[in-house]
């Protein structure tokens, strides 16, 4: 039987709802802190308990991301990162942790490609999900049915600003996942929470009961834990990236994301 | 001409590919510019600060000297003669205005050329708005004269690092302000780019160029070629749109940079591939990997890798046809106006002179309007340089 991505999606949302918790799915860049030594980033990340890991394709304009994401993608493309080597990481990252993996990248890389043979290539190399920082609900309909086809999951965002009749929308299409956006701007690390995610994901619950993953702006252990208490799912994105681009080696960078997954997962138990 | 469809796009071209986030904002703005575009009172007030802040009706000229030497009759749209000195006024008053009727105290913008950022800065001094616009490192250093003029006007200018540092770079910069901002902010985007409703919005206010050009020539010399250069296509489309159902023909001048074949250059359309950039759908200059080039052009205004969505679609359609000049090229043409007609033009307007003189033999004895989209001023320290 194939074990499609989009099954290991839905499970492992189960789980975590099951054991009343949510699932810590860190974000970093493929290529990052190299190409060689990329893969072994997640397996670190997956010793010190994350759930899955959301894998960066770099793209060089990214609307989405503040300046450490940002740099993350022009070192890692500088270092010669590409979709087919970021399809390599994903099928090493999937094989020895076991654990799902969601790109994310912006629409431009995934079209050139063709969203069709994207998807395909994708779920080849074990992916669970896709995830574009830049595609709104109007125009997803070609990337879901790609993905669908492919057997792997999708997720459509909804942020602070999203209205009501917009939320009605992007549920309906049926995403894998609802990734809301928990603060109003790009991805960085702030000091404050906004206190927008709680809101968002109740306005969420009420339309639908699809799982919800928060994002953008989460980068203590503390906001973690908060987040985690509303959506089933909660990405730690700048954070990490900025551990593994100040770290003076490989090795001393896994170790640096390692620990900080850590105390992630500790604020989020305790948040429960 | 084509109004977009419901989903903003101009055949498949535009659309919108932005995040979530801003989604809302674009919808509200559609609306708004809907109903102020049928207000009457809307367009009687930008109608008003057009003619008596920005001196509209710009001039037609007959070029008489220029004309005689290449063989036909050359009409220039003096846009350069437009409060600030270039077309960019057009559509920053209209958004300005918008974004005040929208109850946003605080305006953005990016700039390439500076001619944006100075005709936004100027627009919000007016109407009272806070402005802040976007400007890639490397265009601060080659247009420092309207660097200062932002800062006359009370603009913060604030310096874009990332990439090239030019135009792409600034666009994104702004983006990702509004991402964060988008509450209180407009973004006041300088040419018909972005995500729909921009493309069209943009081009409503710019469509005073063709609609003035047709008062103005019309029973006196109806132009039979009209051209203007294309960076993201604003003046240009401003000036075609009066004429695509009319039995004229219309040239796109793209930046040529070095020469095609060096692809180093700014011509998404000629050789460009169809992608997203900037929240639409549209031909861009890509590499394998749907990573976005950087482009090249003396002209900081066309040194862009996409191009306006409603160009894309009349490349495809052949109602426009898009050719390129280079950056040698467009020197030489902006010395050969100065000389034989008294105007220097700006470097981007430049290459839609350095067009006609370069295809004069297949104009002779032809009506060709072109549109002076800016005045050189702002280039006059960078062609000093060249003369070194």
């Amino acid at each position: 039987m194939i074990d499609h991505g989009a099954d290991r999606l839905r499970r492992l949302f189960e789980t975590v709802r099951s054991e009343d918790r949510a699932a810590l799915l860190p974000f970093l860049t493929a290529g990052i802190p190299d190409i060689r030594s990329s893969a072994s980033m997640f397996e670190a990340m997956a010793a010190a308990g994350a759930d899955g890991f959301e894998i960066g394709i770099p793209y060089a304009d990214p609307l989405m991301d503040g300046p450490v994401i940002a740099e993350a993608a022009e070192r890692a493309l500088a270092g010669g990162m590409t979709v087919e080597r970021a399809f390599e990481i994903t099928e090493r990252v999937t094989a020895s942790t076991g654990r799902p993996v969601l790109l994310m990248t912006y629409t431009n890389p995934v079209m050139h490609y063709g969203a069709d043979e994207f998807a395909k290539d994708a779920a080849a190399a074990g992916a669970a999900g896709l995830i574009i920082a830049d595609l709104p609900v109007e125009e997803a309909a070609p990337f879901l049915a790609a993905t669908r086809d492919a057997g792997i999951g999708m997720a459509l965002f909804a942020a602070p600003t999203t209205t009501d009749t917009r939320l009605v929308s992007i549920t309906r299409a049926e995403p894998s996942f609802v990734y809301a956006v928990a603060t109003l701007g790009v991805t960085g690390e702030r000091k404050e929470s906004s206190g927008a995610l709680e809101a968002l994901a109740a306005r969420i619950r009420a339309v639908s009961d699809v799982p919800i993953v928060a994002g953008v702006g989460i980068s203590t252990p503390q906001q973690a834990g908060a987040a985690a208490t509303v959506a089933d799912g909660v990405i730690v994105g700048s954070a990490l990236v900025r551990r593994a681009l100040e770290a003076g080696s490989a090795d001393l960078a896994a170790a640096a994301l390692g620990s900080a997954v850590r105390d992630l997962r500790g604020a989020m138990e305790r948040g429960r | 001409m084509t109004n977009p469809d419901e989903k903003g796009r101009f055949g498949e071209y535009g659309g919108r590919y932005a995040p979530e986030t801003l989604m809302p904002a674009l919808e509200e703005l559609e609306e708004a510019f809907t109903v102020a575009w049928n207000d009457r009172d809307f367009r009687s007030e930008l109608a008003e600060l057009l003619s008596t802040y920005v001196g509209r009706p710009t001039p037609v000229f007959h070029a008489r000297r220029l004309s005689q030497s290449l063989g036909f009759d050359l009409w220039l749209k003096r846009e350069d003669l437009a409060h600030t000195g270039a077309h960019k006024i057009n559509n920053t008053m209209g958004q300005a205005l918008l974004a005040k009727r929208m109850g946003k105290p605080r305006v953005i913008a990016e700039t390439g050329a500076g001619q944006h950022g100075v005709a936004t800065a100027t627009a919000c001094a007016l109407l009272g708005l806070d402005c802040v616009v976007y400007m890639g490192e490397k265009d601060i250093e080659r247009q420092a004269l309207n660097v200062y003029r932002m800062h006359l006007l009370g603009a913060e200018v604030i310096p874009v690092s990332s990439g090239a540092g030019t135009l792409k770079d600034a666009v994104s910069e702004a983006m990702r302000d509004w991402v964060g901002s988008v509450g209180d902010t407009h973004y006041i985007i300088g040419s018909v780019v972005g995500p729909h409703p921009f493309p069209w919005m943009v081009r409503e206010f710019q469509r005073v160029i063709g609609d003035e050009m047709h008062h103005q020539l019309h029973g006196r010399a109806e132009p039979d070629v009209v051209v203007a250069c294309v960076g993201g296509g604003s003046n240009s489309i401003g000036a075609f749109a009066t004429y695509l159902d009319d039995d004229v023909e219309l040239v796109g001048v793209e930046a040529g940079g070095y020469g095609l074949a060096t692809g180093k250059h700014g011509a998404s359309l000629i050789e460009g591939t169809p992608g997203v950039i900037h929240g639409s759908f549209t031909y861009l200059l890509q590499d394998d990997e749907g990573q976005v080039l950087e482009a090249h052009s003396i002209s900081a205004g066309l040194d862009y890798p996409g191009v306006g969505p409603e160009h894309a679609a009349y490349r495809d359609s052949g109602a426009v046809r898009y050719d390129s000049v280079t950056d040698d090229e467009a020197v030489e043409a902006l010395h050969l106006l100065s000389r034989t007609e008294g105007i220097i033009p700006a470097l981007e307007s430049a290459h839609a002179i350095a067009w006609v003189v370069r295809e004069a033999p297949s104009l002779i004895g032809k009506n060709v309007a072109v549109v002076l989209s800016g005045r050189g001023d702002k280039d006059v320290m960078q062609i000093a340089a060249l003369d070194d």
